[in-house]
């Protein structure tokens, strides 16, 4: 009797009572440290309501509150071959992918939607940092493909959201050729004479920053948001040299002329709404006309069946370094 | 001669040979040469051996050698009235990026190549092979040039990587090096490359983004240095070996992946060992590179540089 009230007892409250413990209902700002209320913390679309903060968030809570009404449709992704070069670190590819799809309720690191914002049609597509560091391999250049052909066929502008440590490392070369491959995908768009807009958020990094994430007609960020191609443990082990405070962050680069603007999440929709309105020819929007935006701690909109196989995912805000950049990503 | 790590055994048998051989000068009536052939032919064995099947990591060391002909040989070698044209209009010109007007045969190209240095001195002028922003621009600079005027591109790949500087970072690297591989896809004249040492990631691709592209038998072309690969998926460095095996960045790997088009054969023990021949070698392939793309007019060149990246990855390598 002793050892079932003194071992499994506890053993099974602890198991079914994990469930309710608060890690779920709060979450600690990674910046200021202030507990924040899950939901007050999804209402802000995890942007800290104390410090400002911008903590990550997944393609698919993004779109919910980008979306009108939080409706959008998935547009299909083509899925690249397995595994291509048989990669095994201390992990086989295959079992690290596996880890993340079920980690995160994702098939890949990349979402591409089409929906209406502010009752304007757009294709968006949202790199998913949580996967496997938003790393850039085949699917993710399938994605970003599929997304500009859609956007050229329904004569809609594009709106990229980059996240990820870099290219993918174990489809080697074959995620370097990603490079090249989303290079042409957004020429596609360029010569439609469609807009290309890229949100960088953080991080932003590696192969990425150097290909499509640097290609938009307007390149806005994320405040704090990391965004290079060398990432600052790699530089100051190579030149030795004490890098300047906030070196590498979007306000940083807003300094020196690599961006249009670094805008918050908070004001993004509006912006991009306005941005894409003009570049289309289109008249201004009429904010106040509009439905609110869904906030996805009130659970997700359905998407149309067709293109959704996944579970939702779950609704925990996901920090920065829920995967590091590391597992799957080069810096 | 410099010898890499795994040729030590051949440096030694080599060293004996010429060290018998140098007494023999000094004293003539020494007979030494059956002895010195014999060494030779052991040498000459073994160094069929050792290249018969170097490994992924080996292959790599043979990329970096510093014997290795340069982009500066090949360019002084195989083109004539070479006229270097310096600068992005901005802000520096960049010694790692070597670019400029010359003539293959008869036909004027722009060439443009990475040049990492042959000695201590120009290898910090060179920065070791490693662009700044600036070598991207002038790259993009020259291949408009080329376009405007109907020039073929040659390209020589030979870079470690991007220049992971502060500067560099300021500058905009990632930008410059996105608007080159933009530019490498704009171009409606062929575009041809050959990676002659190391293909090292963004700062490769950034040129060789191209209607052909080839390799030296034993150059490497990664996403990452192994050694980079190992720190970050192994946690340590010193696993360049298994990192250098499952990038699978050799020329033979990226032949059957359909990422190159050709592979162009080394003499045996690598280009350091017969550098006229290697360069003589390149100079035949692209020959028969330019052949091929000559004559397509610019549409067809776009769309079929294009294609070619749009349709990778459709071969993969798994057994």
């Amino acid at each position: 009797m002793n050892w079932i009230n003194n071992y499994v007892r506890p053993k099974i409250n602890s198991l079914f009572s994990r469930r309710e413990m608060p890690e779920n209902l709060w979450t600690k700002c990674d910046a200021c440290g202030t507990m924040l209320f899950h939901r007050e913390l999804s209402d802000n679309l995890n942007v800290c309501t104390s410090c400002g903060h911008h903590m990550g968030i997944r393609p698919r809570d993004r779109f919910l509150t980008l979306f009108d009404g939080g409706i959008f449709t998935e547009v299909p992704v083509p899925t690249p071959l397995t595994d291509p070069l048989g990669f095994r670190d201390q992990k086989k590819y295959p079992d690290r992918m596996r880890a993340a799809q079920k980690g995160t309720g994702e098939k890949e690191a990349m979402l591409v939607a089409e929906g209406e914002i502010g009752r304007t049609p757009v294709v968006c597509a949202a790199q998913d940092f949580s996967f496997m560091g938003g790393s850039m391999g085949m699917y993710v250049g399938n994605a970003i493909i599929a997304a500009a052909q859609r956007a050229v066929e329904r004569r809609r502008p594009l709106i990229l959201f980059s996240a990820a440590g870099g290219a993918r490392m174990q489809e080697g070369i074959l995620s370097l050729m990603q490079m090249p491959r989303s290079t042409v995908a957004i020429q596609m768009l360029k010569e439609a004479g469609l807009p290309y807009i890229v949100v960088l958020t953080h991080p932003t990094t590696g192969g990425v920053t150097a290909s499509y994430a640097m290609l938009g007609d307007v390149q806005i960020a994320e405040p704090g948001a990391l965004i290079c191609f060398a990432g600052p443990r790699v530089i100051e082990q190579t030149i030795r040299e004490k890098l300047p405070e906030g070196f590498q962050r979007a306000e940083y680069l807003l300094e020196h002329g690599m961006l249009d603007r670094v805008t918050p999440r908070t004001k993004l929709r509006e912006e991009l709404l306005t941005i894409v309105r003009m570049l289309m020819g289109l008249p201004p929007a009429v904010i106040a006309d509009l439905p609110p935006p869904a906030s996805f701690s009130q659970g997700p909109a359905e998407p149309e069946a067709e293109d959704t196989e996944n579970a939702a995912p779950p609704r925990r805000p996901a920090p920065p370094d829920a995967e590091p950049p590391e597992a799957g990503a080069k810096g | 001669m410099n010898y890499l790590e795994f040729e030590k055994p051949l440096a030694e048998i080599e060293g004996k040979a010429e060290e018998l051989r140098a007494m023999a000068r000094a004293n003539p009536e020494m007979d030494i040469e059956q002895e010195a052939t014999a060494l030779d032919r052991k040498a000459a064995t073994m160094l069929q051996e050792l290249y018969k099947s170097l490994t992924p990591w080996r292959k790599c060391q043979v990329a970096r050698h510093p014997d290795r002909p340069h982009c500066k040989d090949y360019i002084e070698a195989l083109f004539t009235e070479y006229t270097p044209l310096a600068g992005d209009r901005n802000f520096a010109e960049d010694n790692a990026v070597m670019g400029g007007l010359a003539r293959l045969d008869d036909q004027p190209v722009v060439v443009i190549g990475h040049e990492k240095g042959f000695d201590t001195k120009t290898r910090l002028e060179r920065n070791f092979g490693m662009a700044r922003p600036e070598g991207y621009r002038k790259a993009v600079r020259l291949m408009d040039m080329a376009d405007r005027f109907g020039l073929p591109v040659i390209t020589l790949v030979d870079t470690p990587g991007a220049y992971p500087g502060k500067g560099a970072e300021e500058r905009g690297q990632a930008e410059a090096i996105a608007r080159a591989t933009e530019k490498c896809l704009q171009i409606g004249v062929p575009l041809l490359s050959v990676i002659i040492g190391e293909g090292g990631s963004g700062g490769a691709v950034a040129f060789a983004t191209a209607n052909r592209v080839a390799m030296l038998e034993h150059s490497v072309y990664s996403v990452i240095s192994p050694e980079g690969c190992a720190s970050i998926l192994w946690k340590d460095a010193e696993k360049m070996r298994e990192a250098a095996e499952a990038l699978r960045l050799t020329a033979q790997d990226l032949l059957k992946l359909g990422v190159i088009d050709r592979i162009i054969a080394e003499p045996m023990g690598g280009a350091q060992r017969g550098r006229d021949q290697t360069i003589e070698a390149v100079g035949r392939n692209l020959r028969v590179m330019l052949k091929e793309t000559t004559g397509k007019d610019r549409a067809a060149l776009i769309t079929e540089r294009r294609r070619k990246f749009l349709d990778m990855g459709s071969r993969g390598l798994a057994a």
